[in-house]
């Protein structure tokens, strides 16, 4: 028996302005560009691909079914800019026959940098999630399906998950194929579901390739490579960016018309079925364990985190970046922390890299830059104006704690001296 | 195949750009075994305003070009100095522009010798030797670098009835702005139009060509500058020294954009302090980028050196931590790929042809002064940014290479051969 699990990534960075050293504003996002990218986006693929979505979910009538995990900060934009497209995903939510995923809120790389901020930002994404779609996630996938053998012990610790998704790189599997549930070893609950990476990249990356020597790829062809798993996998996991259909892969490739007829394609063998991340853990148990010593993500041909951490720049950036948490957090201010946040979104270090910008590639996909180095310089000033901004909010704040130190002084006549000392120095 | 080549600078009696090109591209052809008679100016000696000579002395010996085997280097004596003191010191004549259209017209006759000292009888005299020169020698195609010996140009290819090869390092437009000479700017059309294929040194110059002289984009191909590869390893290990060093190097004129290199000058002083800003060249503007530094108030901060050449210019850059070149309009920008192949930063104006096929380096509006200045502060602030352009940068200029560029040449050669063979079964 082979399912299909479909599941696809949905995010658009929020974007910075130019901002130059000589800049003093506070507002650091290009709310022009993100809103004009949004909805850009918004109708070449996100509105079409969620009609056609759920005009198969309704043709199918259960039988076909899919997952998608939606960034937080692609979320806010969407509510701004294009709100007919968050109707359309809470409609796919009510199907019944969608599954929504849990990742951090910001789209970040906290995971390798701040345990604390990752399991906040897991956490604000999931609390997003239940409000707006009514589910409650269960299946967890970190920023570019970046995993270790740490990540399953963090997971657990905050509770409530039941699988975690990673990319099936050659180099973790050894002998062994993607097409199956597995265990890591650092966790006795959850699971590990593996990115088929050749099916999955035959759509998202080599659809429309006329150099490829399976081009035209028609789901007739497609459903054959999935019924040729029978036998020797459980589950082909179909990993992908939602913006695969209409942008990635423009409309005129045949994108749609591929997918429209995928779903019966598929299901004209008898063993064959769709299923969402939750069902898959549930019907298959794990077969082995795969260990993950190093780091991989599903990023470039690398597989690695050379995209966001592949030179000094970058490196600088989010030493520096995370470097700041502690004093964002003491301002206790909610406009600087979300802005923190905010620049923790991975695409702003993506830009920054200079692997192949020579030869001009998919890194280029709405960069706002002219260059990593530009990237770099833009991040650089917006962070440096940010810790001012956190440095004089800092400022501000111990007048207010005076204030409540006096009044607790004036209740309790014989407080604490020292803590009352604590203050004072801090104004 | 051999070609008479007509140039105006070869080092060490150089000035710009012009003159290293000449000398790498010559050399690559060489290797490529094509000969190649080289005839240049002989230079005076005697500085002119701010603008050094560059013609060949008397004293340019064969074993200074031993490194040559196919090239032999004819020297004619006429004053020839190139760029931008041409434009402030030739007025537009017509009749001078004339005289030396039906001079290349005709192919044989000279113009009136009235014009001595001037630029103008300049170009004439090297024509006159250029055609002398050209009678009792043979080849195949006749390569013209630059406006000066066009003339001689058109002239030699008529007496000999082979095929002309202008090359475009600058145009009129580049080095003056809207101040158009117009004798010069006939010139120049005159010669794109006698010549079987223009090189363009980019697509910026190309489009120039295009858009300002009347010539079909099917005419022109563009075959870009290359670097002498400076062989010293990946990084150098800069001396302890107290400031921090942005270089400017080139001629200090309208076209070169000092007074923008000033005015983001300023605005990063109010940033950082430890810097120094070190202009190195000469020009017409030279007096007047020195005064408006001191009007400013960071005359302190500008260091003005002068003309460099040879070590010296390998000093500068090897003491700078920064490389910008603000040029107004510059056909290709040759300083800023040896910049990058000695590991320095480089800060380059859009405005330049070189910007359009370099990735690794940074880029600006030369008119957007606090971009620029941006620029500037980000590369002096953040060692991370340095490092990752002066490396990817030496690596990228690696792959400009005078061999490619000759070999191209060498191709646009065999068309115009080809051609003028087939015309003449015709």
């Amino acid at each position: 028996m082979a399912s299909v699990c479909f599941y696809f990534q949905v995010h658009q960075p929020q974007r910075l302005r130019h901002y130059t050293i000589f800049d003093q504003s506070a507002f650091y996002l290009d709310e022009h560009k993100n809103a004009e990218i949004c909805r850009k986006v918004a109708n070449k693929c996100y509105l079409p691909t969620n009609r056609l979505m759920l005009e198969l979910i309704r043709k199918y009538k259960g039988k076909f079914k899919i997952a998608y995990s939606i960034t937080g900060v692609l979320l806010e934009q969407l509510e701004k800019f294009a709100p007919e497209v968050m109707t359309t995903f809470k409609q796919l939510a009510d199907t019944g026959c969608v599954e929504y995923l849990c990742e951090t809120y910001y789209h970040s790389l906290s995971f390798l940098y701040s345990k604390d901020e990752f399991i906040e930002q897991v956490k604000a994404h999931r609390q997003t999630i239940q409000r707006l779609f009514g589910q409650t996630p269960r299946i967890f996938r970190n920023t570019e399906l970046i995993y270790n053998n740490g990540l399953p012990p963090v997971i657990d610790q905050i509770g409530g998950f039941d699988a975690i998704l990673a990319e099936g790189a050659d180099h973790i599997l050894g002998y062994r194929n993607a097409n199956f549930v597995y265990r890591p070893p650092t966790s006795t609950k959850l699971k590990l579901l593996l990115k088929n990476y050749r099916l999955s990249d035959d759509i998202a990356f080599r659809f429309s390739n006329r150099d490829w020597s399976q081009w035209p790829l028609t789901a007739d062809k497609f459903a054959a490579w999935i019924n040729s798993v029978n036998g020797c996998g459980n589950v082909v996991n179909l990993f992908m960016d939602y913006e695969t259909f209409g942008e990635h892969q423009w409309e005129d490739t045949g994108i749609f018309n591929f997918l429209r007829h995928l779903p019966k394609a598929i299901l004209r063998h008898p063993d064959n079925n769709f299923k969402t991340p939750s069902e898959v853990i549930r019907f298959y148990p794990p077969v082995d364990t795969v260990d993950v010593p190093y780091t991989i993500s599903w990023a470039d041909i690398e597989r690695d985190l050379s995209a966001w951490k592949g030179n000094s720049m970058q490196e600088n950036a989010l030493a520096e970046l995370y470097r700041l948490e502690g004093k964002v957090k003491e301002t206790e201010n909610p406009d600087i922390i979300d802005i923190w946040r905010k620049l923790q979104t991975s695409d702003h270090f993506y830009y920054m890299c200079t692997k192949w910008f020579a030869d001009g590639d998919v890194h280029k996909y709405f960069n706002p830059y002219d260059s990593p180095y530009d990237a770099y310089i833009n991040f650089m000033n917006v962070l440096d104006n940010l810790d001012h901004s956190c440095s004089e909010a800092i400022l501000k704040k111990p007048t207010r704690i005076y204030e409540l130190v006096a009044e607790r002084q004036s209740r309790t006549s014989n407080d604490n001296v020292a803590n009352t000392l604590c203050f004072s120095e801090r104004t | 195949m051999k070609t008479f080549m007509l140039g105006w600078e070869f080092p060490p009696y150089i000035s710009g750009g012009l003159g290293t090109a000449c000398y790498g591209l010559t050399k690559a052809m060489d290797k490529l075994g094509i000969k190649v008679t080289f005839v240049l100016p002989k230079g005076t000696g005697n500085p002119v305003g701010s603008v050094k000579t560059i013609g060949v002395n008397d004293s340019l010996t064969a074993a200074q070009f031993e490194e040559f085997t196919n090239i032999s280097f004819r020297v004619v004596s006429s004053n020839l100095r190139p760029y931008a003191s041409v434009s402030s010191r030739v007025h537009a004549n017509y009749d001078v522009g004339k005289a030396l259209l039906e001079l290349a017209g005709a192919g044989m006759k000279l113009g009136p010798d009235n014009y001595t000292g001037d630029i103008l009888a300049a170009v004439n005299k090297y024509a006159e030797k250029a055609l002398i020169i050209a009678g009792a020698d043979d080849f195949d195609v006749v390569h013209a670098h630059d406006w000066m010996t066009y003339p001689a140009g058109k002239a030699v290819s008529c007496q000999s009835q082979k095929p002309l090869v202008v090359h475009v390092h600058s145009t009129e437009f580049d080095r003056s702005g809207e101040h158009v000479n117009q004798a010069v700017y006939d010139i120049e059309r005159m010669g794109m139009h006698a010549a079987s294929k223009i090189i363009a040194v980019s697509n910026l110059t190309k489009e120039t060509i295009v858009k300002h002289y009347g010539v079909p984009p099917s005419k022109v191909e563009v075959v870009y500058n290359a670097v002498e590869h400076n062989g010293d390893g990946v990084c150098h290990i800069p001396a302890e020294k107290k400031d921090k060093i942005v270089l400017f190097l080139g001629r200090i004129t309208m076209q070169k954009g000092p007074e923008y290199f000033l005015a983001a000058a300023k605005k990063v002083l109010q940033v950082i302090d430890n810097v120094k800003f070190v202009m190195a060249g000469s020009g017409d503007m030279m007096h007047r980028i020195i005064e408006m530094a001191a009007q400013m108030g960071i005359g302190n901060k500008v260091l003005f050196t002068g003309f460099l050449s040879g070590e010296d210019v390998n000093r500068a850059y090897k003491m700078a931590d920064l490389y910008v070149m603000p040029s107004v309009s510059e056909p290709f920008g040759i300083s800023s790929l040896e910049a990058m192949n000695r590991n320095v930063p480089v800060l380059m104006s859009k405005q330049s042809g070189i910007a359009e096929i370099v990735t690794h380096a940074l880029k600006v509006d030369f008119w957007d002064i606090d971009e620029m200045a941006n620029k500037m502060i980000a590369v002096l602030k953040r060692p991370q940014l340095k490092d990752n352009l002066s490396k990817n940068g030496f690596h990228e200029s690696n792959k400009f290479n005078w061999g490619d560029s000759a070999a191209k040449v060498k191709n646009i050669y065999e068309e115009v051969i080809e051609q003028a063979k087939s015309k003449e079964k015709n």
